[in-house]
């Protein structure tokens, strides 16, 4: 994340936010995929409320990391609110590392500030900077977008599962982009991860029922 | 004005799962199916958004300087290259194509 504030700096710029809006962004939402998806949506002439929907969806992500957090950093219920703004993929990594609890707990707190000052101040430096050379995409800066998606969803395509997913979704949200509003193609595309889990689930059941042999099968998808 | 509406719907949406995941007791999200869902959710969205800022131009698809440097970044991403460089990579070739195509 660190240095790609930059980039969102500069993508947010690119998209027609002022610097206020993209550093308020930085502030206030600080989760990188929500922010590059809420700008892209707002860019594509989404309406207010389907953006930040695809950015909420985005961001579900670190409820589950909170989840593993709490238990790990024993967190008094009254630090709480003010860690949670710090709940994002690299802060979770760093603790989870951590062989006990204070270190863990430091690492949190050392990773959280550190990446929550860089962001922001690269946030403001990128959007600056756009304002600065004016047409954003005859530089090429609205590939960043897509590659830091990308960069993002690369380590994520593990199994079948997870690349059954990421095709079909990728199906959904090209294919319905002519049709539907902008903005509402991506949450669409969102129901690929059910319907996926729905058919590999009936599939395994299927495998396990019946036939008594063939149990353990299909042991290769988590 | 509509720019900080979805500003400020997003800051609150997603302040709220983060802290929701700090408060809830462990058992309630625990579920293993709840768990699967929440780490496809991601792929899909990502996924998607990949392609549709890649090939989409407003409600038309497009085959752009956008693809050679998303390709540029894949590339980069293969090869291991660190977050930054697959990033630039694609913001290179992209410029790169669209100086070469005027």
């Amino acid at each position: 994340m660190g240095l790609s504030g930059f980039a969102f700096g500069v993508t947010s710029a690119g998209s027609g936010l002022t610097v206020w809006q993209s550093c308020a962004l930085s502030l206030l939402v600080f989760t990188g995929a929500s922010q590059f998806a809420l700008v892209g949506a707002l860019a594509a002439g989404g309406n207010p409320f389907t953006a930040a929907a695809g950015a909420f969806f985005l961001g579900v992500r670190n409820a589950f990391y909170g989840l593993r957090l709490s238990q790990l950093l024993a967190l008094p219920r009254a630090v709480r609110p003010f860690a949670a703004q710090w709940v994002i993929d690299e802060t979770t990594a760093v603790s989870l590392a951590q062989p006990t609890r204070r270190n863990a707990r430091v690492g949190f707190a050392v990773t959280g500030v550190s990446l929550y000052l860089l962001w922001n101040l690269t946030t403001l430096l990128g959007a600056l900077g756009a304002e600065r050379i004016g047409d954003t995409d005859t530089w090429g800066l609205d590939a960043a977008g897509p590659a830091v998606f990308l960069a993002l969803l690369a380590p994520m395509l593990k199994t079948t599962t997870e690349r059954a997913v990421a095709a079909l979704a990728v199906v959904l949200g090209v294919g319905l982009l002519p049709v539907l509003p902008a903005g509402v193609p991506v949450l669409v595309a969102a129901l690929a991860a059910p319907v996926v889990l729905y058919v590999t689930g009936r599939r395994e059941q299927r495998a396990q029922g019946g036939r008594g042999g063939q149990r353990g099968a299909r042991g290769g998808e988590r | 004005m509509n720019v900080w509406i979805a500003i400020g719907v997003t800051a609150l949406g997603c302040y709220a799962v983060k802290l929701a995941g700090l408060l809830v007791p462990a058992g309630a999200l625990e579920r293993p199916l709840v768990r699967r869902l929440a780490a496809l959710l991601p792929v899909a969205l990502l996924a998607a958004l990949t392609a549709q800022q890649t090939f989409a131009d407003g409600h038309a698809l497009v085959l752009d300087a956008r693809a050679a440097g998303l390709g540029a970044a894949a590339v980069a991403l293969v090869l291991r290259a660190p977050f930054l460089v697959v990033v630039a990579a694609a913001v290179v070739v992209t410029a790169g194509v669209r100086a070469v195509a005027g």
